[in-house]
């Protein structure tokens, strides 16, 4: 076909390609508004009014309710603990995760094992796990309190004294990301080429620190920075065990559970959609600031 | 100081059941350039890496002078490498590539960490870096390329990285595996010419594994032909090409590839090569001939053949021909001023002292012409 053929039919393909376009995004975009982007404003909607569930009037209260978030000590005290929990959840659950899959890919006959048992937790239910950990920690009946009585020591009362409860949830927040984050950090692991790591021993990388510091670490980058994105969202959104365990008490609350109290056990419609939006707001500003920060670094 | 030999001594290698080198001896001498050819699966690229120390031999020993390095890490035996895929560190520049190897071998472990090191190590030691990483550099042209990433190089430039970063720290030998193969043929063609130079240059040891046969023939002072991990010949490219030990020699190296033809040798000796008796003179039994494209001839009598195609590569032009006798082809190789045609029917001779001939063992069988002591 000449070029003078094809200039008058042009136009026309694009006048036809733009509605035929349009029906192929359309699937997306429609599924994109009816489940993140209309919720949200509804949401936002909610959080400058007093609506309470079931109410039939309710009054536009402006910034109010995010003004009374602050100064709500159960609040406060909410997002004190989950940065706890994310701090301790985090980096544990990143570089431990890390060593184990260093550990597990060096094994040839049992890796299948070693990856299935690790792997176990991120298909249980957390919150029948969570029983099971009530159980394992219990002061009296729980096998761990077994092993540190008979090592000599008092009995600790994971879920009874407040200073541990924090600890104690993150202990099993770790435990539920580990697998997840060591199948990550093994596929990461098997994208390196070997002929990296052989040039890195010509080259002199003797001891196997070496070759992890010139090879290895650098090359993880773009799953490490997944897997710390991963974590820190599933650490902020930890509800299950808290759910489970403590029920909030004695001060152990966190955002989720804290949000999930005002919203549906005291029916506070409009300060829990405040509150969910302060949560939304932290957990996008940590994506995107990691994000931007670890991309620029982290990509060849 | 890049000159040192390499001797293997009776070195075997398996993986798992099978075996991939069997009791391999082979010297290679100061300065000298040595290539392991073969087809894939040969056992050259594992024989490379034992001498590396990427890989241990099951049995037998890796001599670097006179050192015995069998039980040496491979960052003790002061060997560079330069890998197929150039295996450039992605994250780090052109610059720090070639430095790495200086850097590992200078500095210790805390003084090479990032923010630390700087405090670390001494400057005087950071400049002579330099000073080396700069030169490496110039030998290969690509001081404007140094603080690139290998993700932004051409494969010509990773290539020459790859030769920097060995180079830069004067290594006892230069391993090199399969170089040239992710380059496309032009290029191939120009870096085998700057390789010869280089290792003209460096005066260096340079073990070179290759596949091709081109590259081995063009650059190498001698050349070991890996056939099932063994090797099946060792000398110079003329004495493999010349003088094929074996008929697996003698079909591997050569393209087109040499023409075999069934012969016997009668009870006095007189060969006979497809029905046509000859003035050469051999043990008797039966035997293969090898004749190379271009020293077979045309002429008034000979063996009957005729010509299915006709090839045509500029200087010269590849004739093939079918013998009637036995349906089997021939390759012949003309000068362009040639005129053959297809169908047309050649009479062929095959020049006494040009035929190389192998026993049913696929050995390498001394052969007499009549009056005279032949190849």
């Amino acid at each position: 076909m000449t070029d003078a053929a094809l200039t008058p039919a042009a136009p026309a393909r694009g006048a036809i390609a733009l509605p035929r376009g349009l029906i192929f995004v359309a699937p997306a975009v429609l599924l994109m508004l009816a489940i993140y982007i209309l919720p949200i404003v509804v949401l936002t909607g909610f959080s400058i009014t007093d609506y309470r569930l079931g109410a039939l009037r309710w009054e536009f209260v402006g910034l109010q309710n995010f003004r009374a978030a602050f100064q709500d000590p159960v609040f406060v005290r909410a997002l004190a603990n989950t940065a706890l929990y994310a701090v301790l959840v985090i980096p544990t659950g990143v570089f431990l995760a890390l060593g184990i899959a260093l550990l597990v890919q060096g094994r040839r006959h049992s890796r299948a094992l070693w990856e299935t048992a690790y792997f176990l937790p991120v298909t249980a239910t957390l919150v029948a796990m969570a029983t099971v950990w009530q159980f394992l920690l219990h002061p009296t009946l729980g096998p761990v309190n077994a092993a540190i009585t008979w090592a000599g020591f008092d009995p600790v009362s994971f879920l009874g004294n407040p200073a541990l409860l924090i600890p104690t949830l993150a202990l099993i927040g770790i435990w539920q990301v580990l697998g997840f984050n060591m199948v990550l950090f093994l596929a990461g692991l098997t994208a390196i080429p070997n002929d990296l790591l052989d040039a890195a021993r010509m080259d002199g990388a003797r001891s196997p620190i070496d070759r992890f510091l010139t090879v290895t670490w650098p090359m993880l980058g773009p799953t490490t920075m997944f897997v710390i994105v991963t974590t820190s969202i599933s650490a902020f959104k930890v509800f299950e065990t808290v759910a489970v365990l403590t029920k909030g008490r004695s001060g152990s609350e966190t955002l989720l559970y804290a949000l999930y109290l005002e919203g549906f056990e005291y029916s506070n419609t409009g300060y829990a959609a405040a509150l969910t939006l302060i949560f939304l707001a932290i957990v996008l500003v940590l994506s995107i600031g990691q994000t931007l920060r670890m991309d620029r670094r982290v990509h060849y | 100081m890049s000159q040192q030999s390499i001797d293997l001594r009776g070195v075997s290698k398996s993986f798992g059941a099978t075996r991939v080198l069997e009791d391999i001896d082979l010297s290679v001498k100061e300065g000298e350039f040595l290539s392991l050819v073969g087809m894939s699966g040969c056992g050259k690229s594992t024989l490379l890496r034992i001498i590396a120390g990427l890989e241990a031999p099951d049995r037998g020993s890796v001599f670097i002078g006179a050192a015995d390095v069998t039980a040496r890490d491979p960052s003790d035996r002061n060997l560079a490498m330069v890998f197929q895929s150039y295996a450039l560190y992605p994250h780090m520049s052109v610059r720090q590539n070639i430095a790495t190897p200086l850097r590992m071998r200078i500095l210790t472990l805390p003084a090479r960490l990032p923010l630390l090191g700087r405090l670390l190590a001494p400057t005087a030691v950071l400049a002579q870096i330099d000073t080396d990483v700069s030169k490496a550099a110039e030998t290969l042209q690509i001081t404007h390329l140094l603080d690139r990433k290998p993700g932004q190089l051409s494969g010509g430039q990773r290539q020459r990285v790859a030769l920097a970063r060995a180079l830069v720290r004067q290594p006892a030998a230069f391993l090199m595996d399969e170089p040239l193969s992710n380059l496309d043929a032009k290029l191939r063609a120009h870096m085998r010419d700057e390789l010869a130079a280089l290792h003209r240059r460096l005066g260096a040891t340079f073990i070179y594994v290759t596949h091709d046969q081109t590259e081995a023939m063009t650059m190498s002072d001698r050349i070991a032909l890996m056939i099932d991990g063994r090797i099946e010949q060792l000398g110079t490219p003329d004495d493999l090409y010349q003088r094929p030990a074996t008929l697996a020699v003698a079909r591997f190296i050569g393209s087109p590839t040499i023409n075999l033809l069934p012969a016997e040798a009668d009870g006095e000796g007189r060969v006979t090569i497809a029905g046509q008796s000859t003035s050469i003179l051999a043990r008797p039994g039966p035997l293969t001939v090898g004749i190379r494209p271009e020293d077979l001839e045309t002429g008034d009598e000979g063996l009957a053949a005729e010509v299915l195609r006709v090839e045509t590569h500029g200087p010269d032009r590849f004739l093939t021909c079918a013998l009637p006798t036995d349906r089997s082809t021939v390759t012949l190789r003309q000068g362009a001023s040639a005129r053959p045609a297809r169908g047309d029917m050649l009479k062929l001779r095959i020049p006494p002292e040009r035929a190389h001939l192998f026993g049913s063992d696929g050995q390498r069988v001394p052969a007499r012409i009549t009056g005279r002591v032949a190849a």
